[in-house]
């Protein structure tokens, strides 16, 4: 997982993000069991409590399942997963129109840029 | 919510400079909090305080709801901001030192570090490099199963990847009913284990919070809000 974080937000927004993009990269599939809290918060070097907030808003959000003593699962709900991709997608979308908006490029103009990107293979 | 230490119009003087200003504040459990501020905001004067090195001016100061004293200093786990133990004394002499004076002591957790480490117990402290002299010292004090840890600039003269090593044996040897209260300037480096944070300017409080609340409030890390009120504040 991608545990870089800014100082501008607070960390456990960044660690629900990244555990959000982890589900969607295939990282963690679903039913997958998630590590520990403890093992979590060691790994991304972040205070136990802040991890342990990040996972029971994801909890909350229906991504993760589980969070007794037998420890959290990625959701298997279909219905969850699609949202969830649905809208980290459309985050990015946005992100992205907003990039170049800033130059004065509509959506329509900037996705005719993304379609010339078609079947460029990357480096 | 459950206090571990409590602070109330706490004023510290040596001689004519006022170290501490009527502090009042309350440290809750299980937190790792960050006691930040320039050189001479009395930082260190409040870590000794509670650890019952100095006698305060005038104030009171509990922990774990008894007056700072022989019997806090059971609950309490202190690593002072420079080098204390006896240099020719091996390792293992001073986990035997630890064990017979803390009843709290965890000697297998310390040497379970120590191993993780590739430090030899054997070894005396005069031999080791100042970046693990500081690393021995960090797993003594943190393999004693306290109430509040006191850890005065921690990672003041470690490089980074020694600094990674004491946040990390921070994180993992939490606990949920004991706080650990880390004085530093280095905030970028200490910034993410935070829960808590105290801003500390000629002995007062000018801040303090939740990080996490504190970054969505303002947009801003704690690094650079310590940035912005320090700056305009005269002479640090």
């Amino acid at each position: 997982m991608n545990w870089k974080f800014s100082g501008d937000r607070p960390v456990y927004q960044q660690i629900m993000a990244a555990i959000r993009g982890a589900v969607l990269k295939g990282e963690l599939k679903p039913g997958q069991k998630v590590p520990s809290v403890r093992d979590l918060a060691a790994a991304a070097q972040v205070n136990p409590n802040t991890m342990q907030r990040a996972l029971t808003e994801l909890e909350r959000e229906g991504l993760l399942v589980g969070g007794g003593t037998s420890g959290r699962t990625v959701t298997t709900n279909e219905e969850i997963l699609r949202a969830m991709k649905d809208r980290i997608l459309d985050e990015l979308a946005r992100e992205c129109a907003e990039k170049f908006m800033v130059f004065g490029i509509t959506p329509t103009q900037a996705a005719e840029l993304l379609l010339r990107l078609d079947g460029v293979k990357e480096d | 919510m459950e206090y571990v230490l409590q602070a109330q119009d706490l004023t510290m003087r040596y001689h004519n400079t006022l170290a501490l200003d009527n502090l009042t504040l309350r440290l809750p459990k299980g937190r790792i909090i960050g006691l930040l501020g320039p050189n001479g905001s009395g930082k260190t004067t409040f870590i000794k305080l509670a650890a019952g090195l100095l006698t305060p001016a005038s104030g009171t100061l509990t922990i774990c709801d008894e007056k700072v004293g022989t019997a806090t200093k059971a609950v309490v786990s202190y690593l002072p901001d420079r080098p204390y133990f006896n240099k020719q004394m091996r390792i293992r002499e001073q986990l035997d030192f630890f064990q017979d004076f803390y009843a709290d002591f965890d000697r297998e957790r310390a040497e379970e570090m120590l191993r993780a480490l590739n430090i030899d117990p054997n070894m005396k402290f005069r031999t080791l490099s100042k970046g693990n002299q500081e690393k021995v010292q960090l797993v003594l004090v943190m393999s004693r199963r306290a109430k509040l840890y006191l850890l005065d600039e921690p990672i003041g003269g470690v490089d980074p990847a020694a600094r990674d090593y004491i946040l990390n044996t921070i994180i993992s040897n939490y606990d949920p009913d004991a706080t650990v209260l880390i004085s530093t300037h280095l905030i970028a480096d200490v910034e993410r284990v935070l829960d808590e944070f105290i801003f500390l300017y000629q002995g007062r409080l000018i801040r303090g919070g939740n990080a996490d609340e504190v970054r969505e409030e303002t947009g801003k890390s704690l690094d650079e809000l310590f940035r912005e009120v320090f700056k305009c504040l005269p002479s640090c």
